[in-house]
C-alpha cells in the first residue's frame, strides 16, 4: 500500500535530499539473502544464478553417467545415491582444487585465463557490431600459425624488434581470417555464422597441411609438430617455475585498448551503431560494409593475438589440437561477460579456473574434461535466457540482461 | 528480406554485379581447364568405369583422349563465360551455373584419371551416400524455417541422433530401435530450441549455437565417461544394403541409386512426402503462412505458436535420423564430433536449394560429390594435397552461402520472434 502512494507521489527522500544510507529497495519483510541480493548489484545476479544452476545440472549428469549409481540403484537406491553423490563431490573438489588450490593451480588458471580473455574479446568485439564470431577457433589458429613461422624463421634479431614481430604476424593471421567473413558479410550479405564455421575447418586442415611441410616440421620428426619458437620471440615466464607468461598481460592490454575503442573512440561507435540499427547508421552516413570488415578484422586479430600469445608464451612450438576449444568457450565468455570487456576479463577468469581445474579432475576422479563444455553450454542458456533463471528463482528484474547481444537472419 | 532491410547489398546494383562476377568466373574455370587440367604429358586417354562389378548389364568403360575433352570442356565454359559477360542469362542463371560446374568437374576427372582409370559409378554411388545426412539435415532446416525459426542446431541434432542411434542399437541388439531412439532424441533437443526460442524469445541463433555446444559437450563426455569403459554399447549392427529387385539390373542408374542401405531409400520418401506436404496441402500452406507472415496467419486463425512448436519438433526428429545415417548407416560406431560440420553444410544446402525439399537434396549431392571426390582423389596420384581436397566440401559451402544469399528468398519471418497481440 506505502509502495504504490510512494511510486505515485515521490516522497520527499527520493528526490535526494533524504539521509543517503537509506537503501533504496525496501527490505522489510525480506529474508536476509534476497535483501543481501538484491544488494549485488543487478547485473551479477543472473549470471551468479546462471553458473550454479549449470553446475547444479552438471551434478545431476555426474550421478546419471555414474557406473555406481546406475548398477546399485535398483538394488540400493539410498547407497547408489551416496555414490553419485561422492563422484559429484570428487568432481567438484578436483576442480577447485585444480584451478585455486595452490600457487600452481593459480597460475594454470591465469595461464588458461590468458586465450580466454582474448577471444572472448574477439568475439564480443563480435557482438557490439551485431556480427556472430564462431570462428574464434580458425582466427586464433590461422594467428598461432603466423605467430610461429616469424618466430622460428627469423634468426639473429634482437627480442625487442622478433617478440613485437612475431605478435604483430599472429594479429594479422586472425585479422585476415577474420576478414574472409566480414568481406564476404558486406560485399554479398553471406550470413557469417556458417563461413566463421567453414573457415574453422579449413584452418585446421591448413594446419595440418602446413605440418607436413618441410619448411615448417620439425627437422627429424614425421608426426605434426612444428619447428621450435627462437628464445628472441619467447614471451618471458612471469615467475620462474610457473608456467603463466606476460600474456597475460597482453591480454589485459588488450582488454583495456578493446574499451577504448568500443566506448571512446568513433570506429566503436560506428561499430555499436551499425550492430544496433544498421538503417539508422546508413542514414547517418556511416559506411556498413566497411564498418563490418573492420570489426571483423578486429574480432579476428584479437582471436590471433590469443593464438601468438600461446605460440610464443607457453607452447612454443605448434601442434593440430593445442587449443582445447578456447575459440568455442569465447561465445560464453562474451555473453556471460555481457559484450563489456571487464565482464569478459572476469568471465575468462572464472572459465579460465575451470579449464585449469578440468584436467587434475579427470587424472584424479575419472570425470572427462567435456563436463566444463556442459556446464558452459549451460550457462550460455541460462544467460541469453534471463527469463528462464528469474522463472526459476522468482526473481523480478525490470531491465533485458543480455539485451546488447543479438544477431540476424540469413538476408540482413 | 535483403531488399526490405537493404542493410548490405543494394539489390539491383549487387545483381548486376554478380552477373559479370559468374561471367568471370566461368571464363577463368575454363582457363583453369586449358592451362591445368589440359595438361597431361605421356597419357593419352581417360577411363570411367560405369560399373560397381555386382551381377546385371555389365557397360564397358568409357574411354576418351584426355587433351581433346579437356578443351572441349574448357571451350563451353568459355563460351557460356562469354554469353553470361555479354548479355546475361536471366532467370536461367541456375541450370548455365550448374552446366559450367559439371563441366569444370568433368575436366578435373579427366585429368585426374589421365593414363589411368576412375569408377565413376562408385563416385556416383559415394556422392549419394554422403547427401543422405546433409540431405536429412536440409530438410530439419526447410521444416523449421518453413514455419519461421532458424535453426542453427542441426549440426548438434545429428550429432545426438549419432550418438543415442549407436547407444540404444547396441543396447537393445536392434538397428530400428536406434533409430526410433535418434528420431527421438532430436526431437527432444529441438523442444528446447523451441521453448528457447517461442516462449523465452532467446535469440534463435544463439540458442542454436548453444545446443551445439551443449550436444558436443554432452555427447562428449557421455562417450569418455560411458562409452570407452563399455566399447559393447558401442557396437551397434549397421543397416545392410537392400537391394530392389529387377530395378537393380538397370545400367549405372539401378547400381548407383538401388543398391544402398535403409537410409537411402528412407531419405527418398522424406523428400517425396515433405515436397507433397508443403506445397500441395493445406498443412503446407498453414505452415508456409507462419513462416511468411505470422500476423495474416493468426488473424485467418491459425495458431502460430502451435505450427512453430510442432514444426522444429519434426525437424529435430528429421535432423536425429539424419544423425542415425553418422553409426547405423555409415562407420558403425560414434566417435567424438564425428559429424565435423555436415548439420552447417545442410543449412547451406537448405539455402541453396531455396528452402525447397528437391531442391536442397540437388544441392546436398554437389556437396557429397565434393565430400566424396576428396575422398577417392587421395588414392589417385595427382599432385594436390589431401588436405586442400578436404577443404573442398567448406569451401563449396563458403561460396554457395556468399554467392547465392542475394539471389535466393528466406521465408519472409524467418529468425523472427512471434509476439501475439
Amino acid at each position: 500500500m506505502s509502495e504504490r502512494a510512494a511510486d505515485q507521489a515521490p516522497a520527499p527522500e527520493t528526490m535526494g535530499v533524504g539521509p543517503p544510507e537509506r537503501p533504496s529497495t525496501p527490505t522489510r519483510g525480506q529474508p536476509a539473502l534476497v535483501s543481501w541480493l538484491l544488494g549485488v548489484p543487478r547485473a551479477l545476479v543472473v549470471p551468479s544464478l546462471a553458473l550454479l544452476t549449470a553446475l547444479a545440472i552438471g551434478a545431476v549428469i555426474i550421478i546419471l553417467s555414474d557406473r555406481d549409481f546406475v548398477t546399485q540403484f535398483g538394488s540400493n537406491p539410498g547407497a547408489a545415491l551416496g555414490a553419485g553423490l561422492t563422484s559429484v563431490r570428487d568432481a567438484y573438489v578436483g576442480l577447485i582444487g585444480g584451478s585455486v588450490g595452490s600457487p600452481r593451480a593459480i597460475s594454470e588458471t591465469l595461464l588458461q585465463a590468458t586465450p580466454l580473455i582474448l577471444t572472448g574479446l574477439a568475439v564480443a568485439v563480435g557482438f557490439r557490431a551485431g556480427l556472430f564470431n564462431i570462428g574464434a577457433e580458425g582466427q586464433l589458429y590461422a594467428g598461432a600459425a603466423s605467430s610461429i613461422f616469424v618466430g622460428f624463421a627469423l634468426v639473429g634479431l634482437p627480442a625487442f624488434i622478433h617478440l613485437p614481430l612475431a605478435i604483430i604476424a599472429g594479429i594479422a593471421g586472425g585479422a585476415l581470417w577474420g576478414f574472409i567473413p566480414g568481406f564476404l558479410k558486406a560485399r554479398t550479405g553471406a550470413h557469417e555464422v556458417i563461413v566463421t564455421i567453414m573457415l574453422n575447418y579449413v584452418a585446421f586442415r591448413f594446419i595440418d597441411w602446413l605440418l607436413n611441410q618441410p619448411f615448417f616440421q620439425r627437422e627429424g620428426r614425421t608426426d605434426q609438430i612444428s619447428r621450435f619458437v627462437e628464445p628472441s620471440a619467447e614471451l618471458p615466464r612471469l615467475i620462474e617455475g610457473f608456467r603463466t607468461h606476460w600474456g597475460i598481460f597482453l591480454a589485459l592490454a588488450a582488454a583495456v585498448f578493446v574499451s577504448w575503442l568500443l566506448f571512446r573512440s568513433t570506429k566503436g561507435f560506428e561499430f555499436r551503431a551499425v550492430g544496433l540499427n544498421p538503417s539508422a547508421a546508413r542514414y547517418a552516413g556511416m559506411s556498413i560494409g566497411g564498418t563490418l570488415i573492420l570489426a571483423m578484422m578486429v574480432s579476428g586479430g584479437l582471436a590471433g593475438l590469443a593464438g601468438a600469445s600461446e605460440m610464443l608464451g607457453s607452447n612454443k612450438t605448434l601442434t593440430p589440437g593445442f587449443s582445447p576449444g578456447w575459440g568455442f568457450d569465447a561465445i560464453a565468455l562474451a555473453l556471460l561477460g555481457g559484450a563489456r570487456p571487464l565482464g569478459v576479463v572476469f568471465a575468462a577468469l572464472l572459465f579460465g579456473a575451470l579449464r585449469a581445474g578440468a584436467t587434475p579432475m579427470q587424472v584424479s576422479t575419472g570425470i572427462p574434461i567435456d563436463l566444463v563444455v556442459v556446464i558452459q553450454a549451460l550457462v550460455i542458456m541460462f544467460i541469453a535466457a534471463p527469463a528462464l533463471v528469474r522463472g526459476i528463482y522468482r526473481i523480478r528484474v525490470e531491465r533485458r540482461i543480455g539485451s546488447e547481444v543479438f544477431t540476424k537472419g540469413w538476408g540482413a | 528480406m535483403t531488399a526490405t532491410a537493404g542493410a548490405l547489398s543494394p539489390a539491383r546494383r549487387g545483381a548486376l554485379t554478380r552477373e559479370r562476377v559468374l561471367g568471370v568466373v566461368y571464363l577463368a574455370l575454363a582457363a583453369v581447364i586449358v592451362f591445368v587440367f589440359a595438361r597431361v604429358e605421356g597419357a593419352d586417354t581417360s577411363a570411367f568405369g560405369l560399373n560397381l562389378g555386382r551381377g546385371g548389364v555389365q557397360l564397358p568403360d568409357v574411354v576418351v583422349p584426355s587433351a581433346a575433352t579437356a578443351y572441349l570442356l574448357a571451350l563451353i565454359a568459355a563460351s557460356l563465360g562469354a554469353m553470361q559477360l555479354i548479355r546475361g542469362f536471366g532467370t536461367r542463371w541456375a541450370v548455365v551455373l550448374g552446366v559450367v560446374v559439371v563441366a569444370f568437374v568433368l575436366a578435373f576427372l579427366t585429368w585426374a584419371s589421365a593414363g589411368g582409370s576412375i569408377n565413376f559409378a562408385g563416385l556416383m554411388q559415394s556422392t549419394l551416400q554422403r547427401s543422405v545426412p546433409i540431405t536429412f539435415g536440409a530438410l530439419s532446416g526447410i521444416l523449421c524455417e518453413r514455419a519461421g525459426v532458424v535453426n542453427v542446431a542441426i549440426e548438434g541434432m545429428l550429432l545426438t541422433g549419432a550418438f543415442v542411434s549407436a547407444v540404444v542399437a547396441s543396447a537393445t541388439d536392434n538397428s530400428w530401435i536406434g533409430v526410433v531412439a535418434a528420431v527421438g532424441a532430436g526431437g527432444l533437443l529441438a523442444a528446447l530450441l523451441a521453448v528457447l526460442a517461442i516462449r523465452y524469445l532467446v535469440d534463435q541463433i544463439i540458442a542454436g549455437v548453444v545446443l551445439n555446444i551443449l550436444a558436443i559437450g554432452l555427447t562428449s563426455f557421455l562417450a569418455t565417461r560411458v562409452l570407452t569403459p563399455n566399447p559393447d554399447l558401442n557396437s551397434p549392427e549397421r543397416f545392410g544394403e537392400v537391394q530392389i529387385p529387377v530395378l537393380t539390373d538397370i545400367p549405372l542408374l539401378g547400381a548407383v541409386v538401388l543398391e544402398n542401405n535403409a537410409f537411402v531409400y528412407m531419405m527418398f520418401a522424406a523428400i517425396a512426402i515433405l515436397s507433397v506436404m508443403l506445397f500441395r496441402t493445406r498443412w503446407g500452406l498453414r505452415v508456409r503462412a507462419v513462416g511468411e507472415h505470422p500476423k495474416a496467419a493468426d488473424t485467418v486463425g491459425i495458431d502460430v505458436y502451435f505450427v512453430r512448436y510442432r514444426n522444429v519438433i519434426l525437424g529435430g526428429m528429421m535432423a536425429g535420423l539424419g544423425g542415425a545415417y553418422f553409426t547405423l548407416g555409415s562407420t558403425g560406431s560414434f566417435e567424438q564430433e564425428m559429424t565435423a560440420g555436415r548439420g552447417f553444410i545442410g543449412l547451406a544446402a537448405m539455402i541453396f536449394g531455396g528452402w525447397a525439399p528437391v531442391g536442397s537434396f540437388l544441392a546436398a549431392l554437389v556437396f557429397g560429390f565434393a565430400d566424396a571426390l576428396q575422398s577417392r582423389l587421395s588414392i589417385l596420384n595427382i599432385p594436390v594435397a589431401s588436405q586442400f581436397l578436404q577443404m573442398a566440401p567448406y569451401i563449396v559451402t563458403i561460396i554457395v552461402v556468399a554467392g547465392l544469399v542475394g539471389r535466393v528468398r528466406a521465408p519472409a519471418a524467418d529468425g523472427r520472434p512471434y509476439i501475439k497481440g
